[in-house]
């Protein structure tokens, strides 16, 4: 469970985040939407601890104040998918996917470490590409890379142990069997201790894969709430500018929004 | 295809070995296997040798090489470490003021030695130029860092530019203490801009290789750190890396080690750029594999270049940073061509 109290950003004179409060819980799947220059990006990396000059208090569970936490037992347990990730050098894709590890060996990797390492790139189909030099993959490609490394890195999760994975629109430069593949394996780790928030671009699947989702615009949270519950015209209208028609899905009852 | 590591390391090894024995074997006097192993038995019991041959290899030769390869090692390292850390391997000690800086540091001791007799004949004396060097490469490699450094994050070109003009300043700096030199000690402005070890002593090779054995120790240390910095300063965050520590001790370590080589040898462009290039395409960007390889081949290259220096032109000699930068400056620019269409930050 991740808790944000009053939290606000800025850059410079610019607000970037507005006192927002909100809780994600662990064992469903939080995505956030929004339009561009919402906060979307800049709400997960204050979540994640990537940003320090944040006003107000965000906890991990346990009531773990995020600016103590010790920065590599927070290494070892919260893991976070970037949007754009580049290499100046390069590296095999095997490699890549190994700097996953880094918080859990000292200075060479373990033969736990490389197991997960293949557990993890078989997943993304991308044992085929272990030899590769990464800089001469597609971005599709890329991002699946990146994807396993992040997974590695919080991949074993022994009982009782909190893990937290941020995915700050992941789904850039997928094809649609990705896209799904992404974002179910994203669900398929979900447990009591586990805590998703996930930030997408594509309304459909956020409705369709969110437990919780949370609407962001100018930096304020405009509403939050199940799916079902909360997303009507109106509502879209106001964050999106766009008018909409709502459906229900034939199989499985959820929203399609369809313009 | 990358060769096998344990295969790779024998082969640098082995190589190194043999460059090592031709650059003490040829010279203006030629000096036997024979000849090298008696000067090591009389030096190991302390007998003084009546033999000239010895007495070359032993005072001159040999304090020559190693001088050479410790430095060659430290340059190769350091182009390794400055390169990881502003991801861009257009990086190396030369261009962005290092080593201009700590050349300007060591030439204030040797015109202002006069001034400072009492202070410079005590015995701390001959670690002043070191220390000033130390000074003035850590002043330089931080004007040059915090000018370029633009909202939080060193674009490439604004380091280069802002490297120029820092070396312009170092190297004017130097010429304006050679100028003003009244010892007649006083290096030679050839001396500071293309670097020579023909005046290695045995106190450089001990202070060079104690400053030198440490400080690769400590980068070796944090090269698993350097590895995950690969990914940008934000993601190795998210590693559990912390960024500016290992920004800051990895600056101040290079530092020290490329400022001490300089302060004796002068300023030695391009070999931190040539050796980590042929190494990344060998072994790949594992610094872990590379800082330990990058020791090897920095050694070997400029005991070889050292030994062109030497021989080339002999019996007359030429400054060592010519032919490192006759090899050096094409691949620079090579490198620049290659990384500016696919960087887009340069």
């Amino acid at each position: 469970m991740i808790t944000a109290v009053n939290i606000s950003y800025n850059i410079g004179h610019k607000n970037i985040l507005n006192t927002i409060s909100l809780q994600f819980l662990p064992g469903i799947c939080n995505l956030i939407i929004g339009p561009n220059g919402s906060g979307k990006s800049t709400l997960i990396k204050l979540l994640s601890g990537a940003l320090e000059n944040y006003k107000g208090e965000v906890t991990y569970d346990g009531e773990v104040n995020l600016k103590t936490f010790n920065k590599q037992a927070l290494a070892a347990s919260r893991a976070v998918l970037s949007q754009q990730t580049e290499l100046s050098f390069p590296m095999l894709v095997e490699e890549v996917v190994l700097l996953g590890r880094n918080p859990h060996f000292e200075f060479n990797p373990g033969k736990k470490d490389i197991d997960i390492v293949h557990e993890v790139m078989a997943l993304l189909d991308l044992h085929s590409f272990a030899k590769r030099n990464y800089q001469t993959l597609s971005g599709g490609e890329k991002q699946r890379v990146h994807y396993a490394r992040v997974l590695a890195q919080i991949w074993e999760q022994p009982k009782g142990v909190h893990r937290y994975l941020f995915l700050d629109e992941p789904l850039n430069n997928l094809d649609i069997y990705y896209q799904q593949l992404f974002l179910s394996i994203a669900v398929s780790l979900l447990n009591e201790n586990t805590t998703l928030i996930g930030v997408v671009h594509d309304i459909n699947i956020a409705l369709s894969y969110a437990d919780q989702l949370y609407f962001l615009k100018e930096g304020a949270l405009i509403k939050n709430g199940v799916p079902e519950k909360i997303v009507d015209a109106i509502l879209l209208k106001s964050v999106f500018n766009i008018d909409t028609q709502i459906m229900a899905h034939p199989s499985t009852g959820k929203p399609i929004i369809i313009l | 295809m990358r060769p096998n590591n344990k295969i790779f390391f024998s082969v640098l090894t082995l190589l190194l070995v043999l460059v090592l024995i031709a650059a003490i074997a040829f010279g203006a006097v030629r000096i036997l296997p024979a000849e090298m192993l008696s000067a090591l038995v009389h030096w190991f019991k302390s007998e003084n040798t009546q033999s000239i041959y010895e007495n070359v290899f032993l005072q001159l030769r040999l304090p020559r090489v190693m001088l050479c390869a410790i430095t060659g090692a430290i340059l190769a390292v350091s182009g390794v470490l400055m390169q990881g850390l502003f991801r861009n391997p257009v990086v190396e000690p030369g261009l962005i003021g290092t080593s201009a800086g700590a050349a300007f540091g060591a030439s204030i001791v040797f015109s202002l030695s006069p001034f400072m007799s009492p202070v410079f004949k005590s015995i701390l004396g001959p670690f002043l130029v070191p220390v000033f060097a130390f000074v003035g490469g850590l002043a330089a490699t931080y004007i040059v860092y915090s000018l370029a450094k633009n909202n939080k994050r060193v674009s490439i070109l604004p380091l280069l530019l802002v490297g120029m003009a820092i070396n312009a300043i170092g190297l004017s700096g130097v010429g304006l203490m050679t100028y003003i030199a009244r010892d007649p000690q006083a290096r030679s402005i050839t001396f500071w801009n293309l670097g020579t070890f023909s005046g290695a002593s045995w106190f450089q090779v001990w202070v060079t290789g104690i400053v030198a054995i440490i400080c690769i120790f400590i980068s070796f240390k944090q090269a698993k750190k350097l590895n995950v910095l690969l990914l940008g300063e934000q993601e190795a965050g998210y590693l559990g890396v912390e960024v500016n520590k290992l920004k800051t001790s990895i600056l101040i370590v290079n530092t020290a080690m490329v400022s001490v080589a300089t302060s004796f040898v002068g300023v030695i462009a391009f070999m931190g750029l040539i050796v980590p290039h042929v190494l990344r395409l060998l072994i790949g960007s594992d610094n872990r594999k590379l800082i330990p390889a990058s020791i090897l081949m920095g050694a070997l290259l400029l005991t070889l270049a050292d030994m062109g220096a030497r021989l080339l032109l002999a019996p007359s000699e030429m400054p060592i940073g010519i032919i490192t930068s006759i090899v050096g400056a094409p691949l620079y620019i090579f490198l620049l061509k290659k990384y500016q269409f696919n960087q887009n930050d340069l």
